[in-house]
């Protein structure tokens, strides 16, 4: 290298639009999903539902199916008896059900065959004969059972329940000049990730199991099929092709990930299973139905004195990530804002539907919906800006909060700001005409659980970087890429601090085989902690190289800089070699440079001692305040949201155009909960599993988002970076149903906010105020 | 059930399956002739992945015979590339989706660039109203739509000047 000066100064990789590692092959029709693979010899697998909601199975007869030609192989209860579940103590269901089933569409049985039309056919000769019993569809019944529970040990079908109280929320509530007490509903809703999930297993002469499935935790699958299948770990390898996103419907182990494994061994041969959409929505594991009694008062200055929330969870027929769900309610219901005094006491119910999961903003969305709504009427009866009420209730961070969340960063207060600035706030609130409105919320979320699902003290995640002697990079890592850009992140860190283009880097992900542990796709913990640990292998690399070329350049090696591929001198750009150079200089007699890179969060982050304190920690919070623009149409009650500006603190935005990406999105599945989505049950069965019926929003309903970025610097987040995927979708929600207050008067407690609902709520309002417009607001 | 030779104009090239007379485009496809590129997002014609071009019309293959479009020229996702500026290059609209961020966990993508392809051909400059109704047949779970706008904004602008762009100026609502 003779001379730096020929190629301009590189630019900052982080910070920079970087376009995402495999756009260009998903646009061209070359990105393999899981369905899209096939290998010789492959059989298709379908599953037999149980069409009763709850019903003891008394006996299976396959002969029929296995008579008919075709048929390779034929599963039940007897096959995989080892119950499983995300939560070591939920391991509550079993692949195919074992003694009953407890909702319409359990697993009962699945077929393997030649082809799709033969293996459908073959369910049709499966005789199953079923005593059904009584079923429990609404929690509130479920919990106050005296017979016929979903599981025997959970007594009244209360899965979990927890309580807790920090400082004296009574006392608080004396103190408070005006107080609510209200009762509110969200509606069920599924994540309808575009790619129907997909698992296919092949069964290896060498007894082996290899499985390529379209997951969010491909390191839980894996333990999950040693556990099931009752083979060591190092016998089974598990893959994860792109992934046609996820947003938590694929972050627990699904049915048809065992059953495959199960239904190829058994054949011993491949087996692919692809859901259809009516199997996803009955797979579900997505929002919960919930029901929020929440109590709040603020003193006349604004400032909240006490909030009290007993939140019931309508969670289906097996645990999954239920006792979870339920913590993330209440663990962060009050850590947003400063406030002194808060209970909590929630109920996770089992009923006879499918079970529900993790879903976008776990566990928080609909109680933020009920609070932030709360918070905008008492704001409206002391006659305060809901802004304002905002303002005067920040967090002073650094602090921990009283249930013992420690927030290292909090740009709430300028997310406030850059919102109400941007949306004309000030101007609008109650100035609109009847009919129009505009709303305020903020949210929050955490930057990946603090805790790992099984407990243990070893890194949340490794990623392992090997450089050999022509300078080539290869960083193994095994998070999972689910559409967000998470491996295009890793990348552009390595290429950071290594300061080479990211061009150079090759990156190995998601192969249990071939790549280190990492936890997975959830609690929006993959930039922050996965970002941590490429930090760490591509800081110990770089200092090893640096150190070759001060003993080559002989100047000391903090006078060194990596940058724009050369190793060069602060002082003197002429003094320097390039990074091949340097990194064989480094290798030596060695076959290639390797690092390991770690991250594990920090101990003081891991949250108080009480029962359940373990659910809410993280190592950082994200958080966000959005507007939304409402027009209502007085005749109709129908509700168009037309404007909604968003803006979310997400410490630093290493890839801006990802991060709004994740920001928008998140607007918008807050948006098609807050309009239109809703899981309609009967009896247990769902009236509407598809895209169609459920009306997932489309362009033509989608509202206009703009997204802000906000950067706080967290200072422990890799370039202060911490989450964006999840943290705005709570807002949205509560910001429109106080819009649709500022534009007709009215509070809808309900999620979906409904034509017919809200035309109720204005026709009410009108009978309680004859002859009144519908104007309360103005 | 009889299987029948089927021949079908797929990306400029005739193909030859045996299938039966009910065997979906979308099958035949993905599996006969392994252009995986369309996707399965629903069982109901109402997600748009699959969308194809047939004659340069936009349908869904999963709601078309094989047997039926023997007489259409058909095109998929894999053969939008190389029609603009030879082989190797992306048409407009892929360029548009990778540089805008418009493609997030690409399993819609594949719909939206036959959209947006159909769209761009009949109205080479679209309003953003234009845009949201010839997009409104293909769901998306991920972006949110605005980045997809601007991705076709992007195409438009490629397709208009036949030239390299700068990014354009971000969309925004009226009265920003």
């Amino acid at each position: 290298m003779t001379d730096a000066h020929a190629t301009p100064p590189a630019p900052s990789v982080i910070g920079n639009p970087a376009v995402i590692l495999d756009a260009r092959a998903k646009v061209a029709g070359r990105g393999s999903y899981t369905d899209d693979l096939s290998v010789p010899g492959m059989l298709i697998g379908r599953i037999l539902h149980s069409p009763h909601a709850h019903a003891r199975i008394l006996s299976i007869d396959a002969s029929r199916a296995l008579a008919l030609p075709g048929v390779a192989a034929v599963a039940s209860g007897s096959d995989a008896p080892v119950p499983y579940g995300i939560l070591p103590i939920g391991h509550d269901e079993c692949v195919f059900a074992v003694d009953k089933a407890r909702y319409i569409g359990d697993n009962v049985a699945a077929v393997a065959a030649s082809s799709a039309e033969i293996a459908e056919r073959a369910l049709d000769l499966l005789r199953v004969e079923y005593e059904p019993l009584p079923a429990w569809f609404d929690p509130e019944q479920s919990m106050c059972a005296e017979s016929h529970w979903i599981h025997q040990d959970r007594p009244r079908n209360i899965e979990k329940e927890y309580h807790h109280v920090f400082g004296d929320p009574e006392a608080g509530f004396g103190r408070a000049d005006f107080l609510a007490s209200e009762r509110y509903f969200a509606g069920e809703v599924n994540h309808a990730a575009m790619e129907p999930h997909a698992t296919l297993a092949i069964w290896d002469p060498d007894e082996r199991l290899i499985v390529y499935s379209s997951t969010q935790v491909p390191y839980y699958l894996h333990r999950t099929l040693s556990e099931v299948c009752d083979m060591p770990m190092s016998r089974i390898r598990v893959i994860k092709p792109l992934v046609g996103s996820g947003f938590g419907g694929k972050s627990e182990v699904n049915p048809l990930e065992v059953a495959a494994a199960v239904l190829a061994r058994k054949a011993k041969k491949p087996v692919k299973i692809v859901y259809t959409r009516e199997e996803v929505f009955y797979a579900h594991r997505g929002r919960p139905r919930t029901i929020v009694d929440l109590k709040a008062g603020i003193t006349r200055e604004g400032k909240l004195s006490a909030v009290v929330a007993r939140v019931v969870q309508d969670g289906g027929a097996y645990c999954g990530f239920g006792p979870v769900t339920v913590l993330y309610s209440g663990a962060l219901l009050g850590a947003i804002y400063d406030i002194p005094n808060v209970r909590f006491d929630g109920y996770r119910v089992l009923t006879n539907k499918p079970a529900c999961g993790a879903m976008r903003g776990h566990g928080t969305v609909n109680v933020r919906f009920a609070f932030e709504a709360m918070l905008d009427r008492l704001a409206c009866d002391a006659n305060l800006d809901p802004a304002d009420v905002r303002r005067r209730n920040l967090l002073r961070a650094p602090c921990t909060t009283p249930n013992g969340l420690r927030v290292t960063s909090y740009g709430l207060p300028e997310c406030i700001e850059r919102v109400v600035e941007q949306s004309g706030w000030s101007q609008k609130r109650g100035k609109l005409p009847l009919g129009r409105g505009i709303g305020i919320a903020c949210s929050h979320y955490v930057s990946g659980a603090a805790n790992p699902i099984v407990r243990s003290k070893l890194p949340h995640t490794t990623v392992n970087l090997r450089i050999a002697r022509d300078g080539a990079v290869t960083l193994y890592s095994g998070a999972a890429d689910i559409g967000q850009g998470s491996d295009t992140m890793q990348i552009q860190i390595v290429a950071e601090v290594l300061g080479i283009r990211p061009a150079r880097i090759k990156l190995v992900a998601a192969d249990t085989e071939l790549t280190p542990m990492d936890l997975g796709s959830y609690s929006s913990r993959v930039t922050f902690m996965v970002g941590n640990a490429c930090l760490d292998a591509a800081r110990k690399a770089r200092s090893r190289i640096v150190e070759a070329a001060a003993a080559r350049l002989n100047c000391p090696a903090t006078a060194l800089k990596a940058a724009n591929e050369v190793i060069s001198s602060e002082r003197d750009a002429n003094t320097c070699l390039s990074f091949a150079e340097a990194a064989a200089l480094a290798i030596g007699s060695d076959e290639a440079l390797v690092t390991q890179g770690v991250y594990a969060p920090p101990a003081e982050a891991r949250g108080g001692d009480f029962k359940g304190a373990g659910v809410g920690p993280s190592p950082s919070y994200s958080y966000s305040t959005q507007t939304a623009e409402v027009t209502v149409d007085l005749e109709t009650g129908h509700v168009r949201v037309d404007r909604i500006v968003a803006a979310h603190d997400c410490g630093k935005a290493l890839n801006p155009p990802a991060v709004e990406g994740q920001i928008i999105g998140s607007v918008y599945m807050g948006f098609g909960q807050a309009m239109q989505e809703e899981m309609i049950w009967c009896d247990g069965r769902l009236m509407n599993p598809s895209l169609l019926e459920y009306r997932l929003p489309t362009t033509l309903e989608n509202p206009h988002i703009k997204s802000i970025i906000v950067e706080s610097l967290d200072p422990e987040g890799p370039f202060g970076a911490k989450e964006a995927g999840e943290g705005s979708l709570a807002a949205t929600i509560p910001a429109i149903a106080n819009a649709i207050y500022d534009a007709v008067g009215v509070r809808i407690n309900s999620i979906p906010f409904s034509a017919e609902k809200v035309l109720a709520a204005i026709r009410e309002k009108e009978r309680r105020v004859p002859g009144a417009a519908p104007d309360g607001a103005k | 059930m009889p299987e029948d030779a089927i021949r079908l104009s797929v990306n400029g090239e005739t193909r030859e399956i045996h299938a039966p007379p009910h065997r979906l485009l979308l099958d035949a496809l993905r599996e006969d002739l392994g252009l995986t590129g369309s996707k399965r997002g629903c069982d109901d014609s109402s997600c748009g992945a699959c969308a194809i071009l047939a004659d340069g019309v936009p349908i869904l293959s999963c709601a078309a015979l094989a047997v039926s479009c023997q007489d259409c020229e058909i095109t998929t996702v894999e053969g939008l590339a190389g029609t603009e500026s030879g082989p190797d290059s992306l048409d407009p609209a892929q360029q548009g989706f990778v540089e805008c961020a418009g493609a997030q966990c690409g399993f819609c993508t594949p719909g939206f660039l036959v959209s947006t392809v159909a769209l761009l051909r009949r109205n080479p400059n679209p309003s953003l109203d234009e845009i949201r109704e010839a997009l409104s047949s293909n769901l998306c779970r991920c972006t949110g739509y605005m980045q997809i706008y601007e991705s076709v904004q992007y195409a438009a602008q490629k397709y208009l000047t036949r030239a390299p762009q700068q990014p354009i100026p971000r969309i925004e609502a009226a009265d920003d």
